[in-house]
């Protein structure tokens, strides 16, 4: 027979490995939402009208389609028609990488075209090229101002995580049920999940809210 | 200002329209070494869409510019950036990079357009700084400084790039008026130094005294020029003068 705690207890050092699997996806996936984010968000700004058509097409995909259509479509779908024969866990990282890239983008975006246009004017007539001034003027920030929107964004990531379970990533939720399944003790397992994601959350929010105080522009108020 | 040598800087047959609206008709001028050349006239005359036009920040539909006898051909984008590194350019509202301090923001560009190290860049950007009296708040950010200050900074921040023609527009029209003086006084320092520029300003007081030739600008055209004596004296009968002595009217003005 199974004591409610002792299951718990139990199971807590197989649960906290799922807790480094979830982590691991998530910061894969905020890292690759970021690179791609901060690409398409200037090239939407700033690119052509080609640039922008796509960049505009690849968001409007990944926001339309259900995180958990899309992870079925790449890993059955997708990545096995390219001859890619990925892991789950590299899988559910690189489609939530993807997805998170489309919404990451409109972060940034926003963040850009919230800035007084005349610093680019002012960088340009200094003789900077507009790389140069988007690298050394705009992007430090934009990226600054996108830090409460990309708090946001990683909460919700951590929690999409979890569908990661259905492609068989051995992450907090998969872990849970397991281990629910063979002892009946569905409860208390799954408040232990719970927990461990709020605490997840909690952790990285409070991270990001250092950040955002550690890299304040003196004076500068809204 | 008489001699005929070759002019720093020439401006041919400036047009631009935007918005279906001719903003600028056919301007054309040109600045010796040293000159000093002040464009006045009412808002919406084209004063500031004529200075960006001039370092192609707005490219004009036609015309040409030449700096010290070479035409720029803005299309080619590294003729483009080496030309505005010889063209300082002041802004209204100063465009100071909100994220750098007063220091970094003159140093950035010695940094990242000049190529120089940052001990190099640093040393260059306190000496600018201190040249316009802000040796004091070097690590202030723009946040922390008062509208003379931080365009003190943006002053410095142009005369760090060893310009050979400065284009200030209205840099003093968004500064309160006891903030004023600080930021003319800076111009004036300049104008005796010997530095050519072209100024677009309502200070009459300012132009009367330093401008070596005065442009008066209505309806996207250079409609008269000349002498500031001879302009914007009390019975020229000018255009000019008719708009000085109603902006005298408007700003008891203490020159």
């Amino acid at each position: 027979m199974h004591n409610t705690f002792s299951v718990v207890f139990e199971a807590l050092p197989y649960l906290l490995k799922g807790a480094l699997v979830t982590s691991g996806i998530v910061i894969g996936a905020m890292g690759i939402g970021l690179v791609l984010g901060i690409h398409m968000a200037v090239g939407q700004v700033y690119g052509n009208r080609t640039v922008r058509w796509l960049v505009g097409l690849y968001v409007w995909f990944f926001r339309g389609v259900p995180v958990l259509v899309l992870l079925f479509l790449f890993y059955f779908g997708l990545f096995t028609l390219a001859g890619l024969n990925l892991s789950a866990f590299a899988a559910s990282t690189l489609v939530l990488g993807m997805t998170t890239a489309a919404y990451q983008s409109q972060i940034f975006r926003g963040a850009i075209l919230s800035l007084p246009k005349g610093q680019l004017q002012a960088a340009r007539a200094l003789g900077m090229s507009d790389i140069n001034a988007i690298i050394n003027i705009i992007l430090p920030q934009a990226l600054r101002f996108s830090i409460p929107g990309w708090s946001n964004e990683y909460s919700i990531i951590l929690k999409d995580s979890a569908l990661a379970f259905v492609l068989g990533t051995s992450e907090i939720m998969a872990r849970s049920h397991f281990v629910a399944s063979r002892t009946y003790q569905d409860l208390p397992l799954y408040i232990t999940a719970g927990c461990l994601y709020f605490i997840l959350t909690w952790l990285g929010v409070r991270a990001l809210l250092k950040l955002e105080a550690k890299v304040r522009i003196p004076g500068y108020s809204h | 200002m008489t001699e005929s040598k070759e002019p720093v800087l020439r401006v041919d047959n400036i047009c631009k329209i935007l918005g279906g609206k001719k903003i600028l008709r056919s301007v054309s001028f040109s600045l010796q070494r040293g000159e000093l050349k002040v464009l006045i006239g009412p808002s919406g005359a084209g004063k500031s869409t004529l200075l960006q036009c001039i370092n192609f920040l707005i490219p004009p539909d036609k015309g040409h510019v030449w700096l010290e006898g070479t035409e720029i051909q803005s299309r080619r984008k590294r003729d483009l950036y080496a030309f505005r590194q010889q063209v300082g350019m002041i802004f209204q509202d100063f465009n100071l990079f909100d994220h750098l301090n007063a220091l970094e923001n003159v140093a950035i560009s010695l940094r990242k357009v000049k190529k120089m190290n940052r001990q190099a860049a640093r040393d260059r950007a306190v000496a600018e700084l201190e040249r316009v009296g802000l040796g004091d708040k070097l690590g202030l950010f723009p946040a922390e400084l008062s509208g003379g200050q931080k365009q003190r900074v943006s002053i410095a921040r142009a005369l760090a790039m060893d310009p050979k023609i400065m284009l200030l527009d209205e840099p003093t029209s968004a500064l309160d008026p006891e903030l004023i003086g600080e930021v003319l006084s800076v111009i004036r320092d300049l104008a005796r130094g010997g530095m050519t520029m072209v100024l677009a300003t309502h200070q009459i007081g300012f132009t009367r005294t330093l401008a070596d030739e005065v442009l008066f600008m209505e309806n996207g055209s250079i409609i008269e020029r000349g002498l500031p004596e001879e302009l914007l004296s009390p019975n020229s009968g000018t255009r000019s003068r008719d708009f000085c002595s109603r902006l005298d009217e408007l700003y008891a003005e203490n020159e």
